[in-house]
């Protein structure tokens, strides 16, 4: 019984904290959000040269081999920095995927070592999610056809803009024909596939939510510390400490339980499902929490377009139903833990004993 | 990260269980919180102590069995898996035995652990005073040294079972002068002394369960000090801040009633359904104790890997307190309108006992340093906010 990470991984983690708070500022992100595209090649290609794209692919295709654990500190760091959809839908959820697509597909070790040089986007359509994210740039999209997978490339796809708060967001609806061509697994062979995308897609937001959370607290705490009223920093206020020991309570308890779902999933455990459901309730709190209470002690200033604040706190609002709602999270965990055979009571945390 | 029992963490756990299975009392002890329950609950403690299965983390020589933080995790599982008794002796066990570990002398130890393992000796603290609650730096009773003794005046309070308690231990004033945290000791006294008298509060459940201490001149031999004259803030605070708050309410003492809550849910539903928040609430307790117990695994491996945990400690006592209350005011709100019935009451169909255990649970964001205090330390030690 080991429940931490190595100090390689955690030096990992730390390698690519450093990396994305140089290159990606709050101020280069607000430019390249700008954009039609809102994505920026340049650094895509700088985030693969770290080994991000690499990170889960594994190593016969050029890849590191690491898996949901070590993502699970990842996506906090994307979270963090306010990295956009494309990466973790291609480097994480999509790389999932298609390692799991059976040998006989003939593209599928290419489209690994391609996610693993960071040469591919790939977006996702899983039917949890209304919209799809950054289909519009992928060079293709993984569909759901009446159960099927299918991988549609991007001339083969219309889509529709719809515009979100997070201006990093953007999310597609799309129009194709599922054809033989485009098919990749059926519909029997693509049911856990699905399922085990949708568990690490709600994974992958999990973690960036903690990261949100995490992002808007340091602001808030940076803030209140320097903003002075009645003659001190309303940092000294209790009231004000008060709200931010609740987001930081709210935090240090949610990542375990982020822990614990990466692992389940990455082990193939019997409450993986449960888990992870639990981690995207956990974190979304935490996340939402952070926002309504940064908000609050940044004053009239956390409501302005200028202060950084809103950045992340758009993006909570938008990934916190993202990858499943909060209903759709809250009906699972209700499913498994009323259920005869639940898993309750002392003894149980990590397994039926 | 392996989140895997060893085979000799399991056989732990099986050994445990076994012996609970054939040693826990027939019939369920009375109050710990009456004379007669208090006495009960003594035997039981020798009982698990001969079994070296009292304080299992403490070293074999002092009446333990050297187990780690993980197999001390597994032992309350399932201690608190087969509803075994509370733990009568937990203020000496667990708060003042680990401070005696890192700051008694050898001859402290020996003198005192193995007999606080066996419960021959029952102990009570005394920290709080009438003026000194959540600024306990505002301690007055004093210890003055006279030769090789202290001589302690003043009052202690919100003594639990001191009553009943054969010693006491806690913050006195040995430096007349001194102000807030200097000139403190940490003193053991025995509550049999000349100068001690006790006088019983009764708390809103109508039982004696705890105490104001009276010093009236009262002797402390020099030996009977933990640490330096003086030193006594920094013994206090020091000891292992996280371990004695998370040996005080271990996840599995939370993990047990939300399972009976789930069950009380399950066995009312049609009834509790009648309001949609109350399987939400129950949904949320579930995952609040789940994630209490995560994060103890967490420290315990973070400690393990010689990791320190600091201010995270006062969240901890934040979670759980909250959790207790929640969990006991959702059971109360599926009991409805029995849930008001005390157990002697005939039509009272609460065999589990929540109603003590919401009248309990409002004390829990209150002792142990309000969560006030905590929302405090935490603010200004780990995220660094300026004192007020």
């Amino acid at each position: 019984m080991d429940f931490t990470f190595t100090d390689d991984e955690r030096a990992f983690q730390d390698a690519i904290s450093r990396f994305l708070m140089t290159e990606a500022a709050p101020e280069a992100l607000r430019e390249i959000w700008e954009t039609d595209a809102g994505r920026s090649p340049d650094l895509r290609n700088k985030m693969a040269e770290q080994g991000l794209t690499a990170l889960s692919i594994p190593e016969e295709a050029g890849g590191l081999g690491m898996g949901d654990v070590v993502w699970s500190l990842m996506t906090q760091e994307l979270g963090y920095y306010g990295i956009p959809d494309s990466l973790a839908d291609t480097a994480y959820v999509s790389a999932g995927l298609i390692a799991a697509l059976p040998e006989t597909v003939a593209d599928r070790n290419g489209w690994l070592e391609q996610i693993a040089e960071g040469s591919i986007r790939i977006a996702v359509g899983h039917p949890v999610n209304p919209l799809v994210a950054d289909a519009h740039l992928a060079d293709f999209t993984l569909l759901n056809h009446e159960g099927e997978i299918h991988a549609v490339p991007r001339s083969l796809i219309d889509v529709e803009h719809n515009a979100s708060i997070d201006s990093s967001r953007r999310l597609c609806r799309v129009m194709w024909e599922p054809s033989n061509s485009t098919r990749v697994a059926d519909a029997e062979t693509g049911a856990p596939i699905w399922e085990e995308a949708l568990n690490r897609g709600a994974l992958s937001v999990a973690g960036q939510l903690l990261g949100l959370a995490q992002r808007m607290l340091d602001l808030s705490v940076d803030y209140v510390a320097q903003r002075k009223q009645f003659g001190k920093p309303i940092g000294s206020f209790q009231a004000v400490k008060h709200h931010l020991a609740d987001v930081a309570s709210k935090i240090e308890f949610a990542k375990p339980v982020l822990y614990r779902a990466a692992y389940s999933l990455q082990h193939g455990q019997a409450d993986a499902a449960l888990h992870i459901s639990q981690a995207h309730v956990a974190c979304a709190e935490a996340a939402h929490l952070a926002a309504r209470h940064g908000i609050q002690v940044h004053g009239a200033m956390g409501y302005t377009w200028e202060v950084d604040l809103q950045m992340f706190m758009k993006r909570t609002w938008a990934l916190e139903s993202s990858w499943g709602d909060r209903a759709f999270h809250k009906a699972r965990i209700s499913a498994a833990i009323f259920a005869d055979d639940a898993p309750l009571g002392p003894g149980q945390t990590f397994g039926r004993s | 990260m392996d989140l895997n029992y060893t085979p000799r963490q399991q056989a732990f756990r099986q050994e445990v269980r076994a012996w609970l299975k054939d040693n826990l009392p027939a019939q369920k002890l009375a109050s710990y919180d009456t004379c007669e329950g208090f006495e009960q609950h003594r035997e039981w403690e020798r009982k698990l102590f001969d079994a070296r299965l009292s304080m299992v983390m403490w070293p074999e020589e002092l009446g333990g069995r050297g187990c780690d933080l993980t197999e001390w995790l597994i032992f309350e599982e399932e201690y608190y898996g087969a509803d075994a008794p509370m733990r009568v002796n937990q203020n000496g066990q667990l708060l003042l035995g680990p401070t005696l570990m890192e700051f008694g002398t050898e001859e402290q130890k020996k003198r005192f652990l193995p007999r606080m393992a066996a419960s021959d000796d029952m102990w009570a603290q005394a920290w709080s005073e009438p003026n000194a609650g959540s600024d306990m730096a505002a301690i007055s009773s004093k210890a003055i040294r006279d030769g090789d003794h202290y001589v302690i005046n003043g009052q202690k309070t919100w003594s639990t079972r001191a009553i009943y308690a054969d010693w006491a231990f806690g913050l006195f004033r040995s430096d007349a002068d001194s102000k807030r945290h200097h000139g403190l000791s940490f003193l053991m006294v025995p509550l049999d002394a000349e100068g001690v008298t006790i006088r019983p509060i009764k708390a809103l459940n109508g039982k004696d369960a705890f105490a104001e201490i009276f010093f009236d001149n009262v002797r402390v031999p020099v030996e009977n000090r933990i640490g330096e004259e003086g030193s006594g803030w920094h013994v206090a605070m020091a000891t292992a801040g996280f371990e004695r708050g998370l040996l005080l309410r271990s996840p599995a003492r939370f993990q047990q009633p939300v399972r009976k809550l789930v069950e009380l849910y399950k066995a009312n539903q049609a009834a509790a359904d009648r309001d949609p928040s109350i399987r939400d609430a129950v949904m949320d307790v579930w995952a609040g104790a789940e994630s209490y117990a995560l994060s103890a695994y967490q420290s315990v491996g973070r400690l393990a890997r010689g990791e320190k945990i600091g201010a995270e400690s006062s969240i901890n006592k934040i979670i759980w307190s909250e959790l207790d209350l929640k969990i006991h005011e959702t059971a109360m709100r599926i009991l409805g309108a029995r849930g008001e019935l005390l157990s002697s009451a005939p039509q009272n169909q609460d065999d589990h006992g929540w109603l003590e255990g919401f009248l309990f649970a409002q004390a829990g964001p209150i002792y142990a340093g309000a969560n006030e205090i905590q929302r405090n330390i935490i603010a200004e030690r780990m995220l660094g906010l300026p004192k007020a």
